[in-house]
């Protein structure tokens, strides 16, 4: 259980540092739009990185492509939650019986964890189809799938493991003296509350996850990375790039804004239910 | 001789170099309401937690109704289907209703059908003047209800034995007294219990037999009037000289 938290602060005394930070907010970003615009390179910028011509030509083609990130991490991300949770649970399996299992655990989180993401995408998207083996597959997008969901795994694993050992003993030992075995206590009683405890460091998760959605296209994957950098080239305009970043934020920014207004109501819960 | 409900044999039990009970023989026989008392750290609670198996013992036998449930390769589910417990901090599901909290063990552990689990959880409440909780969350219960649904959770299984944990240790002052009401009313209906408690007017009204723990052994047993009006180890009697000065006797 948390301790007790020092008490927020009013909404007459936040009200102030609002109005300061909100006029020095105008005057600081008007003076560097100002300098921005009236910089000597900026004609050749604007040209450049945003071409309104270029922008309405090429974005719908992008569009269309981030159906293949979309498409991706929905998979993948469908498989981490479960590949994610089984990780955590073998982790905490007790008892010498299960030490190999354990080691398998810390292994697999160890390793993917530190190896950057491009080189697991690169191993398995290049390396595995090179091989040959009948039966197995060859489509780069399979194997974007199988990469993102090691790579993401280990770090979800991690997020359950963290939530499954935030549920205080006392929640298990009753559930087992309610003669429960193990893996019941873990199911109905242990589980449901860590999971719920941990859904906004997840989505932080799966924020990265969408955005490394991009790194497949080094395989052959194409999506609106690879869509951009075509267009980039047939049109010698880099507007395109600022197209993919604008569809990316228009995903993103509301699920970040999403996770951390979680955060915010589990910490004003918490502090209800300590008071 | 019929088996005792409940039969302790040279109980050992350690935490690292901590040794928390220190031989302990003890038999409870069926119907019997024993009241285990003494200071806090005698080793009440380890008590009670050892006789559920919740945690391992270094020495010693426990039998229930006979059968050794301390013997290696007994399944301790089992034998936990049989022992209700009851917690000091009531340790309810927080993110189960309180007819999801006592359906919970019925339905999963013993395979009773949704129906047949939540009329016999209703039924509990119902004795109990909790029917109207039956949909609430824990958290909106006060302290007192929540303990009396976790001794609901617990009668749920139809334990043949009850074991209570300074279940009122935790309760404001006011609550004190709906839950006692509730453990009296078990003992008027029979229920085998071993009830680990700092209140003594309680005990000695209740128990029909109270044991005296100090430095993890059962220093003095006896009859509830016995003990607490001519107790014979110097030790028991600055216990309860210590009580009474506090004014809880």
């Amino acid at each position: 259980m948390a301790g007790p938290r020092p008490p927020g602060r009013t909404r007459e005394g936040r009200q102030k540092p609002i109005l300061i930070a909100l006029a020095s907010t105008i005057v600081f970003f008007g003076a560097l739009g100002w300098v921005v615009v009236n910089a000597p390179g900026w004609a050749a910028v604007q040209t450049s990185f945003f071409d309104a011509e270029v922008f309405r030509a090429s974005l719908p083609g992008m569009v269309a492509a981030f159906g293949t990130n979309v498409q991706l991490f929905l998979i993948a991300e469908s498989l981490i939650l479960v590949v994610g949770l089984l990780i955590a649970v073998l982790r905490s399996l007790p008892g010498p019986v299960f030490f190999p299992v354990r080691v398998l655990a810390i292994v697999y989180t160890d390793l993917f964890r530190a190896l950057p993401g491009v080189l697991i995408i690169f191993i398995l998207g290049f390396g595995v189809p090179g091989l040959q083996i009948p039966g197995v597959p060859n489509d780069p997008f399979f194997w974007a799938v199988v990469a993102l969901t090691l790579l993401y795994s280990a770090y979800v694993s991690e997020v359950y493991r963290a939530g499954i050992e935030s549920i205080h003993p006392s929640q298990a030992a009753a559930a087992r003296s309610l003669g429960l075995s193990q893996l019941q206590a873990l199911r109905f009683v242990i589980l449901p509350q860590a999971v719920r405890r941990v859904i906004p460091p997840l989505l932080n998760d799966f924020i990265g996850l969408q955005k490394d959605t991009v790194l497949v296209s080094f395989v052959g994957v194409v999506e609106i990375f690879r869509t951009a950098q075509i267009k980039q080239s047939a049109l010698f305009n880099f507007t395109p790039y600022l197209g993919a970043a604008l569809v990316f934020l228009v995903l993103t920014i509301p699920l970040a804004r999403l996770t951390d207004w979680l955060v915010a109501r589990d910490r004003s819960r918490g502090a209800r239910s300590n008071a | 001789m019929a088996d005792a409900a409940v039969r302790v044999e040279g109980l050992w039990k350690s935490f690292g170099s901590l040794e928390v009970l220190r031989g302990i023989d003890l038999e409870v026989r069926s119907h019997e309401v024993v009241c285990l008392i003494g200071a806090s750290g005698s080793g009440k609670s380890t008590l009670l937690r050892c006789l559920n198996l919740l945690e391992p013992i270094e020495a010693g036998r426990i039998t229930l109704a006979g059968d050794d449930i301390t013997a290696p390769g007994v399944d301790v589910n089992r034998v936990r289907r049989r022992i209700g417990i009851v917690f000091q901090a009531f340790n309810l599901f927080p993110h189960m209703s309180v007819l999801g909290n006592i359906t919970l063990a019925p339905t999963r552990v013993l395979g009773r059908s949704r129906d047949e689990a939540t009329a016999q959880a209703e039924a509990l409440l119902g004795r109990f003047g909790l029917l109207d909780k039956r949909d609430d969350f824990p958290d909106r219960l006060s302290g007192g209800q929540q303990q009396r649904v976790a001794i609901v959770r617990a009668l749920a299984m139809q334990p043949e034995l009850m074991l209570f944990d300074e279940v009122t240790s935790a309760l404001d002052p006011e609550l004190i007294a709906e839950v006692l009401e509730v453990i009296r009313e078990l003992a008027a209906g029979g229920m085998t219990m071993v009830i680990a408690t700092h209140e003594m007017g309680f005990a000695r009204e209740t128990a029909d037999r109270v044991c005296f723990l100090d430095g993890g052994v059962i220093l003095e047993e006896g009859p509830p009037d016995a003990i607490f009006a001519t107790p014979s180890e110097p030790r028991t009697q600055q216990f309860l000289e210590r009580i009474i000065a506090a004014h809880r006797l």
